[in-house]
């Protein structure tokens, strides 16, 4: 897959293997690399970094691991350093695996007003597990993160690409049994978005 | 409700697509802007007295006549859609129920600058309205709003939506073209400006998505008639994002003026304090701001009612006022706790320091270590002291203004509410709910 300006390698000739499993975007995914790459002047592809990012982790399980690291590194044509650099500065990056379900329960100070900590709180005793934690079976994981603009329908918490506000107790308790009956992954960017 | 220039139509079905921000009298301004000159939109602008609504309040129209031009070399236009101030909620609101007014701005305002190539740098963790935006910018190309020759006039110009991946400090606009160049979001020593050095070392204009929008009401109705709404140098209106304990939180278009006690007690705005609880604090402008108690946010030192207004806010300087900032009002009612929210604020900016200086990497820590300490039953009396002394030297010695933002929470709070500071130290026992024992104490 060569663009016009020759920026990409070809995709073929990329061989990243991690347990076994050979690491490559599906077509819809490199399609979108490709076109997203052309939204920055000629030389200045490393500008798409974080978007194709966002794109590796819906692709690969919610989470960059140092293979898909390398493979956007070679597909971007630059060192996996400045990946790594980028990946290690971002919070939304995840270094290691996650849940199906990230749990990201905002907790700074208008949030916190309305009682973040409770909804924290009540997580952790539901799932059994502290923030920043797995449950055992792989579907949640538990995270705080700082405000993320809906400070007006407070406490709120982000799945996915889903904002759920004005949390109540029993609310969460809805949220979280739809996800569990769902059983899907969810990731920043969700995979049914990757189209070209 | 005072004149509605940004929010004015949310209620017209299909104001996020096309067609209806169309039906609205959408993308007229644009036809407007097009038979004007590039200099007279700028020249338009200055006249209508808008400042940058992202923060700093720095006049719009002379940003603008600041842009280098350099022959030969492209010009940039950036929108900040960062949106992460605690406490500020306005430009998502915006941006999900209407997606057109900012490309509409967008557009006319890189045509007033010759920018070709624009992008919105939108946080990543708003995924949804980067999808929103991408939608509404399709449709734009769709109708020959963006491309080549648009409308005829000869101007072409690109516009993308660009995503961030978690990070406050991206909004500082150095760190903002740091990272959509695609690296770390480290803020840029400066000078050069980016009006000078910008993006891909390009003259650059960042600007709010606010900001922008305001643009379109401007070209619409004219700068003059702008800058007749409000008061004195705050001109037009201004999205204030309400949130704390308040009975209707939400976002609201003011004409600049309106007083804060009526924005706080009218029915038509945030409704008074919930629960028939009385005001103790208000944090007026996002985090970064210093809190006023009650009796100096309602009133100024000298007794006179306090305007929501750039200026108003301010009197009476840090000694005893404050900051319009992004418009992040948030309301605290008797019951809060002015050391337990300022050591909330003070985890935030610990976290969110990009690390390049010394004083705000070690110093946001250290505040936020000993208002832990504080809050833990466990501080000293010189513990007061040594916080103000750290949060005076973050301030003012920094790359970019993030220190300033971590030093001033700290500093407020301390002047104003010194007795809650000391009766923490008195009481000697721990005030800290469990989950930040776990989680938050101990590993820092
Ligand atoms: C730490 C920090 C965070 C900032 N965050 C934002 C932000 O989220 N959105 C924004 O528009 N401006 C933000 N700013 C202000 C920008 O640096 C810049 O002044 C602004 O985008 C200019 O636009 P304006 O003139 O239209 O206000 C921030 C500044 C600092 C120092
Ligand atoms: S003041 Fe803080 S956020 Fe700004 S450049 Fe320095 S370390 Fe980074
Ligand atoms: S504080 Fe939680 S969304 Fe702003």
């Amino acid at each position: 897959m060569l663009n016009e300006s020759g920026l990409l390698v070809e995709s073929s000739k990329i061989n990243i293997v991690a347990n076994n499993k050979e690491i490559k975007f599906s077509d819809d995914a490199l399609a979108l690399t490709e076109k997203l790459i052309k939204r920055y002047p000629e030389g200045k592809h490393k500008s798409a970094i974080l978007p194709i990012l966002h794109i590796a982790q819906a692709e690969f399980d919610g989470w960059l691991s140092p293979e898909v690291m390398d493979y956007v590194a070679s597909l971007l044509k630059i060192q996996p350093i400045e990946v790594y650099e980028v990946a290690t500065f971002y919070t939304m990056f995840n270094l290691k695996p996650v849940g199906k379900c990230l749990i990201e329960v905002c907790h700074t100070g208008p949030c916190w007003l309305m009682g973040a900590e409770d909804v924290v709180r009540y997580i952790e005793k539901k799932l059994g597990i502290k923030n920043g934690e797995t449950t055992a079976d792989g579907m949640f994981t538990l995270k705080t993160v700082e405000c993320l603009a809906s400070c007006g329908t407070a406490p709120m918490m982000q799945i996915g690409e889903t904002y759920h506000e004005n949390l109540t107790l029993e609310k969460v308790d809805a949220i979280l049994d739809d996800h569990r009956n769902a059983g899907v992954r969810r990731t920043h960017w969700e995979k049914e978005k990757i189209k070209p | 409700m005072g004149r509605q220039l940004l929010l004015d139509n949310l209620d017209k079905p299909g104001i996020n697509t096309l067609s209806g921000y169309q039906q609205t009298g959408g993308y007229e301004s644009l036809k407007k802007a097009l038979q004007m000159k590039p200099e007279d939109i700028v020249t338009e602008v200055q006249k209508s007295g808008l400042r940058g609504r992202g923060g700093a309040g720095f006049p719009t129209g002379m940003k603008w006549s600041f842009l280098a031009k350099p022959p030969g070399e492209p010009r940039y236009l950036i929108c900040n859609a960062d949106e992460s101030e605690p406490g500020t909620f306005k430009d998502r609101y915006l941006m999900q129920h209407k997606p057109h007014i900012l490309v509409e701005g967008m557009i006319i305002s890189s045509f007033a600058l010759g920018a070709n190539t624009s992008y919105i740098y939108i946080r990543g963790e708003m995924m949804y309205v980067y999808h929103i935006l991408q939608k509404a910018i399709d449709e734009a190309y769709a109708a020959g709003y963006l491309g080549k020759n648009i409308l005829g006039s000869g101007f072409d110009l690109d516009l993308h939506v660009h995503c961030g991946a978690g990070a406050y400090i991206c909004g500082e606009e150095t760190a903002l073209i740091e990272s959509l160049e695609g690296k770390r979001g480290n803020p840029r020593i400066k000078p050069p400006f980016p009006a000078v050095k910008g993006l891909w070392g390009c003259p650059t204009v960042v600007n709010n998505v606010e900001t922008i929008a305001a643009v379109v009401p401007i070209i619409r109705i004219t700068g003059e008639e702008y800058a007749k709404i409000g008061v004195g140098k705050s001109t037009g209106t201004k999205l204030i994002s309400a949130s704390g304990h308040i009975n209707k939180p939400g976002v609201y278009e003011i004409e600049l003026g309106v007083p804060v006690e009526e924005f706080i007690y009218s029915e038509q705005y945030c409704g008074g304090i919930r629960n028939g609880k009385k005001l103790k604090a208000v944090v007026a402008g996002g985090s970064s701001v210093p809190v006023l108690p009650a009796e100096l946010i309602l009133k100024t030192a000298n007794g006179e009612a306090r305007l929501m207004t750039y200026e108003s806010l301010a009197d009476g300087g840090f000694a005893t006022g404050t900051m319009l900032g992004s418009g992040g009002f948030i309301v605290m009612d008797e019951d809060t706790s002015i050391v337990k929210n300022v050591w909330n604020f003070s985890r935030f900016y610990h976290h969110e320091s990009c690390g390049q200086c010394s004083p705000c990497r070690e110093g946001t820590g250290w505040m936020y270590k000993i208002l832990s300490r504080l809050l833990d039953g466990k501080g000293e009396t010189k513990d007061i002291d040594l916080l103000w002394d750290i949060q005076r030297k973050i301030e003012g010695k920094t790359i970019c203004p993030f220190g300033d933002a971590a030093a001033w929470p700290v500093a407020a709070s301390i002047r104003h509410f010194r007795n809650e500071f000391e009766q923490y130290i008195s009481k000697g026992k721990s005030d800290v709910k469990h989950y930040y024992r776990i989680n938050n104490l101990q590993e820092s």
